[in-house]
């Protein structure tokens, strides 16, 4: 079998898709959502490449680059937030983040 | 074209992000000059602004970075936007023990990001731009750290944002995919005439995740959150400037890529549209917290910019312009009001804190009732004149029935504005309250007067300036 750019496609939309999911049905610990977060950026890091070689064409592997770089500042952003967070509420839990509702 | 003529056409990012490393530096070294910074990141959106007005029109870096009419119209409102920020927000901080040079900074941070998604002519740089702003406003909104409220909006606003990049991005990929560039000039020679479903489908994402930038129903989930969780000096920054960046990028996209697709996105626009001020104007009628309450306004506003861009004209973009500016000033005049109030050195942001607040401070609840009349749209206030334009725009590119919905619920969301003029003014007053800041007051009394008699003469200028900036889009 020749895998070719509908298998990359596939599980880089299964993998996006895992992603949002774990954002949304994940009920323990902010860090997975960060997991979540990366893990569909990465999805569509796989798809950028998959393309770029597909097409033939440099730009999609230089936007995956800006995508990592972006990625690392995010990641960073947040885990920065997470500890202010955790400083004033002593938990990280998902269901803890629900001062302000309506 | 050589590198020195390129950069011409970015000398207002550049003047942004050298002012700000140069600042952070500053900062770093002497962290007691606070205000120095402060005045300093000042000047430097000031700069920046005359150097947008005074660009030369053209395209550079490979067609990455645009710089048009539309471009500089946005970017000196949004670099304004972001200089009027700095004053109101920084001595708000100090007076809660929180003097750092950090916040003067990220406003610049976030100026440059909102100037690049202004001006991106590239997949590439509106994706850079979209998180260069975003990143600034997450750490924004968690900007007061001891503030268990606060930290928890940058909080929720950074899971909901990360994951709004996330989509924003997987329909980028796609468009990349099936285009084969991710220039928007050659995005619009592949979607020309019939778009193929693979750059559909990378359109909606994209849209889905600037739909949650802009907090059109139903990705809002997350502004009433992070309004009434956020510092309120920072509140009146990104309910204004990033509104209007992330809508000039929503008609970048648009006009200059999917052209040829407008039946399609018309149609998304619109629901989009409907849903907000449908959203905006019911789930407001229940809230006490006024923060929260203007964060369903600001929904309910967003539905109206949208329904602009949705009739796919030249005269819908200028609606949608006038519309955002218009609306960009009835905003940070209110917050700027709630950051003036305080009673024994508590915030007021409920509705019943405002009780007989005529009495206390008739200045400000002069202001508030004026803001607040202007986004229900009554005339002469500036917000009648905005829904002017946007209905009709909408209605001579034949949405007749949106616009109905769309008067509707503007009619619905009447009742909590006028509920709050109820309240300011006839009712009981709820004590004494504390002397507002000199700063605060004066943004929200200028903004008031700008709201009432100034916005009869701003728009002789206002409106020619728009159009000039609708027609650098390539719509009819």
């Amino acid at each position: 079998m020749i895998i070719g750019l509908a298998h990359y496609l596939a599980v880089a939309a299964i993998l996006f898709t895992i992603g949002v999911f774990g954002i949304f049905v994940n009920r323990k610990n902010i860090i997975v959502i960060l997991m979540s977060v990366e893990l569909m950026l990465l999805a569509v890091n796989i798809n950028l490449v998959a393309f770029s070689v597909y097409l033939g064409n440099l730009t999609g592997q230089i936007f995956a680059m800006f995508v990592l770089t972006v990625a690392a500042a995010e990641a960073a952003v947040g885990l920065a937030i997470l500890v202010t967070f955790f400083r004033n509420r002593g938990d990280i839990a998902v269901d803890d983040a629900s001062m302000m509702k309506g | 074209m050589t590198i020195s003529t390129q950069l011409a056409y970015a000398y207002p990012e550049l003047i942004l992000a050298v002012g700000a490393l140069a600042l952070l530096v500053i900062g770093a070294f002497m962290p007691k000059q606070t205000s120095l910074v402060g005045g300093a990141s000042v000047l430097v959106l000031l700069a920046a602004a005359v150097a947008s007005a005074t660009q030369p029109f053209g395209v550079a870096f490979s067609g990455a970075l645009v710089s048009d009419a539309a471009a500089t119209f946005s970017k000196v409102a949004i670099y304004i936007a972001s200089a009027v920020a700095i004053p109101l927000g920084q001595p708000w901080f100090e007076r809660r023990g929180v003097k750092n040079f950090e916040f003067p900074v990220l406003i610049l941070l976030a100026a440059l990001g909102m100037g690049m998604m202004a001006s991106s002519g590239d997949l590439i740089s509106l994706y850079v731009g979209v998180e260069l702003h975003s990143l600034a406003l997450y750490v924004l909104a968690a900007m007061h750290r001891e503030n268990a409220k606060a930290s928890e909006a940058g909080l929720k606003y950074f899971v909901l944002g990360a994951l709004s990049s996330g989509l924003l991005l997987y329909g980028a990929s796609l468009i990349y995919g099936f285009a084969g560039s991710t220039v928007f000039s050659e995005i619009a020679v592949a979607a020309g005439g019939q778009a193929n479903t693979g750059l559909l489908f990378g359109l909606i994402f994209l849209i889905c995740g600037l739909g949650f930038k802009v907090s059109a129903a139903p990705f809002h989930m997350w502004t009433p959150d992070v309004y009434e969780g956020a510092p309120t000096p920072v509140v009146a920054f990104f309910a204004a400037a990033p509104k209007l960046a992330a809508m000039v990028l929503f008609a970048r996209v648009l006009a200059d890529g999917f052209a040829g697709a407008a039946g399609q996105w018309q149609q998304v626009l619109v629901a989009l549209a409907l849903l907000s001020v449908a959203v905006g104007a019911f789930a407001g009628l229940v809230q006490k917290n006024l923060k929260r309450l203007w964060a369903y306004s600001s929904i309910a506003n967003i539905g109206y910019a949208l329904l602009g861009l949705a009739s796919g004209t030249s005269e819908g973009v200028q609606a949608m312009l006038v519309f955002m500016i218009l609306y960009m000033i009835d905003v940070t005049g209110f917050f700027a009001c709630l950051a003036a109030l305080s009673r024994g050195g508590r915030p007021m942001e409920t509705m019943d804190d405002m009780a007989g607040l005529i009495k206390e401070r008739p200045g400000i609840a002069l202001a508030m009732t004026v803001f607040s009349l202007s986004a229900l749209g009554l005339p002469p206030f500036s917000g009648f004149f905005a829904k002017i334009f946007v209905f009709k725009a909408a209605l001579d590119a034949g949405l007749w029935g949106p616009a109905v919905i769309g008067l509707v619920g503007s009619v619905v969301a009447a009742f909590y504005y006028l509920k709050l003029i109820k309240v300011m003014w006839f009712d009981g007053s709820a004590g004494a309250t504390d002397k507002p800041p000199v700063e605060a007051k004066t943004i929200a009394i200028a903004t008031a007067l700008f709201a009432f008699p100034v916005v009869i003469v701003a728009l002789t200028w206002l409106n020619p300036l728009a159009e000039r900036a609708a027609h650098a889009f390539g719509l009819a």
